[in-house]
């Protein structure tokens, strides 16, 4: 039975790393939020750039699938990106309606 | 189905799959790409009403921001602990995959229990998911949040109960029965887990279903395909944080 993850490199060190880096990432994320850093614009730009740069670590590494196969990695980022593009078009209506109100 | 067409000298027959993987490992993505799209949609719901209501609520202050980044680093350790399991059952270590799932197992169940808490303590304050304390025009507040919580919360307790059974088999039955049982007696029946601690029997009815009618040695590809999906229930995690707590803090 063939894999294609099953070949790479698998030394325990890098997921050591990858979590330590999610654990920085969502500790900035909270002092971000709690000091109130940004306007919520902002503050919703920069924590979605953090969750994004969080969720390419999971899906990358701990999912493994930065080892499989180009077709793999292109079928499976489909909805990633789908969802991503619903995200552009539901955010700034949101803030649409705050300055100008429900027509 | 391989080793069937290999026993039929009919290998050549099926062509090598197109994305160079086993097919349990491609249900499994699929599915995962449908619960993507579920999730992205009550997301979306809570999302659009914070953003676009300047009266949203904001009843997250200090303890539950502390609570709810203990909960992400629970998470976040336990897929350091899935993919550590992984890696031993690639090696062929039974002793140490099974232990490693257990550290994921518990901090998947330390994430439910504080996430019940926070629940809790919503509760007691007056929310509900039609109506909460803090703004009578966003009475949608409520039911976003219950609706998108609850669904992560149920994922990660269907999560602990996939690892048990992968991890215990038939040995995780019993257990199961006893925290359904000590979790029922626990719980005061005032408090809305009370009744919802019976999602753990419905898991034991239809696990035990599984194992008796189709008892089996669960291999490294098993462990794997059973992490795949709860690296994604952290992953879902990492959105909502942000989103649901990060964006509606209290600060005093």
């Amino acid at each position: 039975m063939h894999t294609a993850a099953a070949t790479h490199d698998e030394g325990k060190g890098q997921y050591f790393w990858v979590w330590g880096v999610l654990l920085l990432l969502t500790a900035v994320e909270v002092v971000l939020a709690y000091r109130q850093v940004f306007q919520p614009l902002r503050m919703l730009e920069a924590l979605m750039i953090l969750s994004i740069i969080k969720s390419a670590l999971i899906i990358g590494y701990f999912m493994h699938l930065k080892y499989e196969i180009a077709a793999m990695k292109w079928v499976l980022m489909t909805a990633v990106v789908a969802c991503l593009c619903l995200m552009c078009i539901f955010f700034p209506d949101a803030f649409r309606i705050v300055h100008l109100g429900v027509r | 189905m391989s080793e069937v067409a290999v026993q039929h000298g009919m290998a050549d027959v099926y062509e090598p799959s197109l994305f160079g993987t086993y097919s349990k490992k491609i249900g499994m993505w699929l599915f995962l790409l449908s619960d993507t799209l579920t999730f992205g949609a009550l997301l979306f719901a809570y999302s659009y009403g914070r953003i676009s209501n300047p009266d949203w609520p904001t009843p997250f202050g200090k303890e539950s921001i502390t609570n709810a980044t203990i909960m992400t680093g629970c998470l976040l350790s336990s897929s350091l602990t899935m993919v550590l399991a992984v890696l031993a059952a690639r090696r062929g270590d039974r002793n140490w995959t099974r232990n490693w799932i257990l550290f994921t197992m518990l901090f998947g169940i330390a994430f439910i229990v504080l996430h019940g808490m926070e629940w809790t303590h919503l509760i007691d304050e007056g929310m509900t998911p039609f109506k909460n304390p803090w703004s009578a025009n966003v009475p949608q507040f409520g039911g976003t949040f219950f609706t998108l919580t609850g669904m992560h919360m149920l994922h990660v307790t269907i999560g602990v109960i996939y690892l048990g059974v992968v991890s215990l088999r038939k040995t995780f039955l019993p257990i199961l029965l006893a925290i359904w049982a000590v979790a029922w007696w626990l719980i005061p029946s005032s408090n809305v887990f009370h009744y919802g601690v019976d999602a753990l029997l419905a898991g034991f009815v239809v696990a035990a279903v599984i194992l008796i009618l189709k008892p089996k040695d669960y291999d490294a590809h098993d462990v794997e395909i059973a992490g795949l999906y709860w690296h994604f229930v952290d992953l879902v995690w990492m959105f909502i944080f942000p989103l649901v707590y990060l964006m509606s803090t209290r600060v005093t």
